[in-house]
């Protein structure tokens, strides 16, 4: 198992240098270079200026030179410093991350949870109404993507003149649209709906894998037998049919972090939220290549931490699949 | 014995149980009726799709949402099980009423070690601390002679054999001590000698706690080794009641009596005693005809009478509760012999064919999933040297594993030899791959597949299949010659020409085998290799597969590879027959040398392990101990070794170290055995005939 897991981290690193030199080399195209000199210095450079800047600023050595001193910065512990932002890289990485970790958290507390409930109770029992009122549930969850069903919770619970809050308050919002402040402290006013945003999309689909997964766990012949042992419907559900059932959804949750990541770009914008998916957005549309190419390491690790453990975890749960 | 002793466990009463589909209802069961007495055990008998397995999901109330009892009572100890609420029938589902699966790898959760699958059952039904569990299920485990129990119990299902995860199935429904256990084809996924071993357990356990059985089977042969009392099921009725004497030695029912006589019983003979099938087809359940359901099928039926109204059960006058569902029963001659089809003349078997000289075939296996590790070799064939020659059949028989299938592949050119060699009429073939072969070659060895439902392009008609094998051998120099020579194969085969256009998927599995076997014989090969050919198809259906099987080869004189697990059938066809064990041949002779002592130790069990449905064979009882090794990890010295019965009469421990060589008994009688010429001399017969 130990093997298994250096492997992993073997590959994971391997991964993680070929995606940054991908950035790495995409952000130094001429073009991205003319920009940021511009950037940097004045915006009305000729191209003469242009070209001592980066001589200057040694962005005219090689390219897989100036990669490795980046690797080498990486190594030690510096990212270097954002253009954007005016501070060094590792520091603005590691606050934003913060910030979308906690909403990250928030997201899978909620989204989990009431996902593999809604799918288990949708497909112990096939075909039943409780089966089609919960599947059409999540079909439309699913089918709706963040910045449709983000507006509309906006418009219900947070307008002051429309949905929701006229009706019960006089005054004031039932919650927040805006969540800046929740950088300070997080409230269920200001987090629940980028929350309920988020999750709702997600929900819909993890649900509609486990209740296709449970469904077809009832009607295994070991649950006939456990049935025909005696055992109580519920007992069956829980002991029986559960871990079994599991097996599938666990890796779709365990994709789900990846995605959250990227989705909570739009999420972030949406209730300016100033995470790592607003960062994100920051660095690319202005062209901050050390700060992007450190999201871009954060991407990787991610993905790839994500899918260790879904491993893990599937071995786990499906006693069938040993790792020697 | 008091008289509440007496009540029967189970009480049958004019059941009917239907399904409720978009296209109707389909009447699964009607009108059947049994008894099943305290400490009895009663066999269902019957083809697939008969019902008897509806029958018993009917007892355990568990025919899922389509299913409805429409008719008739279940009584279980004199309680209407039909009437039960939820809670009621879960104190009698797993606690009074057990029941046994066909696939136990299936039936067991895959997910749970077999320690809390059978500690759930006390537990829920006597309220048994997890404590007092663990020690009934150990009891248990120890009394369905499991190795080691503790380990038992900690284990996954996936990580026991097929063989003891039955037993574990026969533990959990044994460890509420039920007062009716239904077993539902409880061996037929397993291999015949491990077969044995369960069956004989089943009947122990049956003995020791007084359990009730009702014991569904599609084997009658297995039925009279395990049951008191027999009913015979067809098309959703059962068609004759009564005890195993009566039902094996004086049948009453048409049905019945075909069944005897399409399959193979010792005394059957290719050529002088050839076997009968049943005509026809089974009915499907919305096109069941006017009264007499086998009526369509029946040598007896008389129009007017026997398709008038359903035929109710009729008392066979002087036997106990002998009950059978024909009109004629009384009119009919039982004794009379089958209609005698032509005796055929034996044939002469012509120069060699094939020859298999020293033939090894060895698989690496990676020793992990990362490439660590030592790479394990699993040695599949081990020397095989065999000769066949035209117009013969040669039978290879063996369980799992023993390599029987590998032979195959490396006759068809689907794996290469790793040393040895394969002369197919002269020209040497071990080394070249079937995409490799010219098409002569092809065309010249060709196999009819094990399971016919899976062989066929489900998306192409019947003929345009054939018309493409014929395309690919050369055959024809036009389509429509090569049509006309299609319509001569189903002609061969006995299906009618109309059937050239009809898709796969409207066939029936003796039929989609019939074309499987056109297609084999389509470019007039050399020889046929036949993969258990008709072990996916119903008894009724065998006998008529076989026939054509071997009319086809004799008129070709086709040289026919016949592997199969089946000894009985093996006996009917074979001229001359190769046992195989974990990847050696450990013996070759005639069929009448191997069928009659001296034998290999494993031939022996194996002719033992059979289930002969004859009252009058009585066959000496050799059981095996454990399970066959693996093929990756075989023990050292002879194959045989680890579950041979006569292991102590070979002095030393020349089994254990040495492989013994292939001896020669004469005429061409090989053995791989050490045992003395003294004691092979002395063996006794198997089967014999009462």
């Amino acid at each position: 198992m130990l093997l298994f897991v250096l492997k992993r981290l073997g590959v994971m690193l391997l991964t993680a240098l070929c995606l940054t030199f991908v950035v790495f080399w995409l952000t130094n195209l001429e073009p991205n270079l003319e920009k940021l000199a511009k950037e940097q210095a004045n915006a009305r450079m000729t191209d003469e200026q242009v070209e001592s800047w980066l001589e200057g600023h040694g962005y005219r050595r090689p390219l897989l030179l100036r990669y490795g001193e980046w690797v080498g910065g990486v190594v030690q512990g510096d990212l270097g410093t954002s253009s954007v932002f005016r501070k060094p890289v590792a520091e603005i990485v590691g606050e934003r991350l913060g910030y979308t970790g906690w909403l990250m958290f928030w997201v899978m507390v909620v989204m989990v949870p009431s996902a593999l409930l809604i799918g288990v109770l949708a497909g112990m029992r096939e075909g039943s109404r409780t089966d089609r009122t919960l599947s059409t549930f999540s079909i439309a969850s699913t089918a709706t993507p963040e910045y449709v069903s983000g507006v509309i919770l906006v418009v219900l619970f947070a307008s002051s003149r429309g949905g929701l809050s006229p009706i019960f308050l006089e005054r004031g919002t039932l919650l927040k649209g805006v969540a800046t402040s929740a950088t300070d402290s997080i409230t269920f006013e200001n987090f629940a709906l980028p929350v309920a945003t988020m999750a709702l999309y997600g929900m819909g689909y993890i649900a509609r894998m486990t209740r296709a997964s449970m469904a077809e766990v009832m009607t295994a012949q070991y649950i006939r037998t456990a049935r025909l042992k005696g055992v109580s419907f519920p007992s069956i559900v829980i002991r029986h049919a559960l871990r079994n059932a599991l097996i599938a959804p666990f890796t779709v949750i365990m994709l789900q972090f990846p995605w959250l990541l990227t989705g909570v770009v739009i999420v972030e914008t949406l209730f300016n939220y100033k995470g790592f998916g607003w960062t994100l957005v920051q660095a690319a549309s202005n062209n901050d290549i050390e700060l992007l190419l450190s999201c871009s390491i954060v991407a990787v690790l991610v993905v790839l931490v994500t899918q260790l453990i879904s491993d893990v975890g599937y071995v786990w749960l499906n006693p069938r699949i040993r790792v020697r | 014995m008091t008289d509440t002793d007496d009540t029967p466990i189970l009480e049958i009463d004019k059941l009917s149980i239907s399904f409720f589909t978009q296209g109707g209802e389909i009447p699964a069961v009607m009108d059947f009726s049994c008894t099943v007495r305290p400490g009895e055990a009663l066999g269902l008998v019957g083809e697939s799709g008969c019902g008897k397995s509806t029958v018993a999901l009917g007892v355990m109330q568990d025919l899922g949402r389509n299913g409805r009892i429409t008719g008739g009572s279940i009584r279980f100890r004199g309680r209407d099980l039909t009437s039960l609420n939820a809670a009621e029938l879960r104190r009698i589902r797993g606690n009074e009423i057990a029941m046994i699966y066909q696939e136990p790898m299936a039936s067991l959760n895959p997910a749970m070690k077999i320690g809390r699958q059978l500690m759930e059952v006390p537990m829920i039904h006597q309220g048994a601390s997890a404590a007092e569990a663990r020690a009934l299920a150990l009891e248990v485990v120890e009394a369905v002679r499991l190795p080691d129990p503790e380990r038992m119990l900690r284990a996954y299902p996936h990580q026991l054999s097929g063989g003891q995860q039955q037993r574990i199935v026969i533990a959990m429904a044994l460890m509420s001590k039920p007062s009716l256990l239904i077993l539902d084809e409880p061996t037929t996924a397993l291999d015949v000698t491990v077969e044995a071993g369960i069956v004989e357990l089943v009947k122990d356990l049956g003995a020791r706690f007084g359990t009730s059985m009702l014991f569904i089977s599609h084997n009658l042969g297995l039925v009279l080794e395990t049951c008191d009392r027999l009913c015979v099921m067809y098309s959703g009725e059962a068609v004759e009641r009564g005890s195993i004497a009566d039902v094996f030695d004086r049948m009453r029912h048409p049905y019945t009596q075909g069944l005897f006589r399409s399959i193979p019983l010792p005394g059957a003979d290719k050529n002088a005693r050839p076997l009968v099938a049943i005509p026809g087809n089974f009915p499907l359940p919305h096109e069941r005809p006017p009264g007499c359901n086998f009526g369509p099928r029946c040598d007896y039926f008389q129009a007017g009478r026997c398709d008038a109204a359903p035929v109710p059960m009729a008392d066979v006058p002087g036997d106990d509760r002998h009950e059978t569902r024909c009109l004629r029963h009384d009119e009919i001659d039982w004794l009379a012999g089958p209609v005698a089809s032509a005796d055929t003349e034996p044939v002469t078997p012509g120069d060699v064919v094939l020859s298999v000289r020293e033939l090894r075939k060895y698989y690496e296996v990676a020793g992990s999933a990362f490439g660590t590790g030592e790479a394990r070799v699993v040695k599949a064939n081990e020397s095989v040297t065999l000769e066949a020659r035209e117009a013969e059949t040669l039978a290879i028989v063996g369980e799992s594993g023993c390599g029987k299938s590998t032979l195959a592949k490396l006759l068809l050119g689907l794996e290469t030899a790793t040393a040895g060699s394969i002369t197919l009429a002269g020209e040497e073939i071990q080394d070249i791959a079937v995409e490799a072969r010219d098409r002569g070659t092809v065309s010249s060895i060709q196999m009819v597949f094990q399971n016919p439902f899976d062989t066929l392009n489900p998306s192409h008609s019947v003929g345009a299949q054939i018309m493409r094998v014929l395309e690919l051998f050369g055959v024809g120099n036009s389509t429509a010659e090569r049509r006309e020579r299609m319509l001569e194969l189903l002609d061969m085969v006995k299906l009618p020409r109309a059937f050239a256009s009809r898709m796969p998927r409207q066939l029936s599995g003796g039929q989609k085998q019939r074309i499987g076997i056109a297609r084999a014989f389509a470019g007039t090969p050399k020889v046929v290799v036949a993969d258990e050919p008709v072990s996916a198809l119903d008894v009724s259906v065998q006998a008529a597969v076989t026939e054509l099987l071997t009319e086809i080869q004799r008129r070709n004189r086709t040289t026919m590879l016949f592997i199969s697990h089946d000894l009985s059938i093996v006996r009917y066809l074979a001229d001359r027959v190769m046992v195989m064990y974990l990847g050696h041949v450990v013996e070759i002779g005639t069929t009448d040398e191997v069928f009659s002592p001296p034998y290999h130790p494993y031939t022996e069990a194996l002719l033992s392990a059979v289930p002969i449905a004859d009252t009058s064979v009585v066959k000496k009882h050799v059981v095996l101990e454990g399970d066959i090794p693996s093929a990756m990890n075989p023990p050292p010295g002879c194959p045989f070794q680890t579950r041979c019965p006569r292991k102590a009469e070979v002095p030393g421990d020349r089994c254990e170290t040495e492989v013994p060589p292939l001896r020669d008994l004469g005429h061409g009688h090989g053995v791989k055995c050490h045992l003395s010429r003294e004691v092979l001399d002395g063996m006794e017969p198997v089967i014999r005939i009462a």
